[in-house]
C-alpha cells in the first residue's frame, strides 16, 4: 500500500524553517530542543505544582508570586518562555482561563493546550457567559461566589491554583497531585476527592 | 519604568480602531475598547506588540491587569462577575470623574 501523501502544510513548514536557517535567526537545532522542552511539559508539572502549594506555606507564597521560580523548582525549564501568573481561587474566588484573540495558553507547566481551548465556541463563550460555559463542564459555581475571567491577551500566561478539596487531610503529595486535571489548571473544572 | 497607573485607578480602554486603518497587531480585545475597569496592578514592561509584530523597533510599555465588571460590557451575565485582562498603556487614559 503506498504511503499518504506528504501534506502540503509541512512542505510549506519546511520552506519556512530553511527561510530562517538561511537568515540565521533560527537553527534547527533551536527548534528541536524548544520542541522536546514542550514535548516534555504536561498539566502533571502544573499539578504537582498544586499539590505542593496545598501541602507547603512557602511553596505556596512563592506560586502566588513568581510562578515562573515556583515552576522551574518542580522541573520546568522556563528560560525563553513568558512569565507565569498563578490565580488563588478561594471560597469567594474562581478563576477561568481563556485567551480569545488566540490560543496562549501555559505550555511550559501544562503542556500543548487542549483542542476545545483553541475553539472559536469557547473562546467566544467564556467571557461572555462563563456560568452557562462552566455548568457545560458540569462546575457549578455558587451564585455567592464571584468569577474571574482571565482574558490572557498579552505577555503573560496564567494558570489556576484550586481549593484543595475536602477529605484530603493527611495525603501525600503525589496522591493530591493525582486529584489535579488540566482542566482544573484552566478553571474548567474542580478537583475532587472522589 | 514607572507605571502611570496605580492599583485602584479606574480607568478606560481606548475607543481605538486602528485595523481600520490598516493592517496591525494589536492585543486590546475589540469587547473592551472604550470599557471603564480598575487597574489591578502592573505586570511589568514588555515591548509593545504592535511593533514587534511588524519587526519594527519594539520600545517597552507597562502592561496591567485591569479588572472589569462583565454587565456592563455585555448587558447580561452576573453582577459579582468579572473580566480581569492584560492591557498596555499606550490603551489606557484615566476614566472621567463622576
Amino acid at each position: 500500500m503506498a504511503a499518504p501523501p506528504r501534506p502540503e502544510s509541512l512542505a510549506l513548514l519546511d520552506r519556512l524553517v530553511a527561510a530562517l536557517a538561511a537568515k540565521g535567526i533560527v537553527t534547527e537545532a533551536e527548534i528541536a530542543a524548544r520542541q522536546a522542552i514542550t514535548d516534555r511539559a504536561s498539566p502533571e508539572v502544573g499539578a504537582r505544582m498544586v499539590a505542593r502549594a496545598w501541602t507547603d506555606a512557602d511553596y505556596r507564597r512563592l506560586l502566588l508570586t513568581d510562578g515562573a521560580e515556583a515552576a522551574e523548582r518542580m522541573g520546568a525549564t522556563m528560560a525563553g518562555a513568558p512569565p507565569l501568573g498563578v490565580l488563588e481561587n478561594t471560597p469567594a474566588r474562581h478563576h477561568l482561563v481563556v485567551c480569545t484573540l488566540c490560543s496562549c495558553y501555559p505550555r511550559a507547566v501544562l503542556g500543548y493546550p487542549p483542542h476545545w481551548y483553541k475553539s472559536f465556541a469557547y473562546r467566544a463563550r467564556a467571557v461572555r457567559e462563563p456560568r452557562a460555559v462552566l455548568a457545560e463542564w458540569g462546575t457549578a459555581i455558587p451564585d455567592d461566589v464571584e468569577i474571574r475571567v482571565i482574558d490572557s491577551t498579552a505577555d503573560y500566561r496564567w494558570m489556576v491554583l484550586p481549593m484543595r478539596p475536602a477529605g484530603t487531610e493527611g495525603w501525600s503529595e503525589d496522591r493530591l497531585a493525582s486529584l489535579v486535571t488540566r482542566d482544573a489548571l484552566v478553571g474548567v473544572a474542580l478537583p475532587k476527592a472522589a | 519604568m514607572t507605571p502611570a497607573f496605580a492599583p485602584g485607578t479606574r480607568v478606560r480602554v481606548k475607543d481605538h480602531w486602528p485595523e481600520r486603518d490598516g493592517p496591525c497587531h494589536i492585543r486590546t480585545p475589540h469587547y473592551l475598547r472604550g470599557r471603564e475597569g480598575v487597574v489591578d496592578r502592573a505586570l511589568g514592561a514588555f515591548a509593545n506588540p504592535e511593533d514587534l509584530a511588524f519587526a519594527r523597533p519594539a520600545s517597552k510599555r507597562v502592561l496591567y491587569h485591569v479588572l472589569f465588571d462583565q454587565q456592563p460590557v455585555w448587558n447580561e451575565g452576573a453582577p459579582q462577575d468579572k473580566l480581569l485582562v492584560e492591557i498596555f498603556e499606550h490603551w489606557l487614559t484615566p476614566a472621567e470623574q463622576h
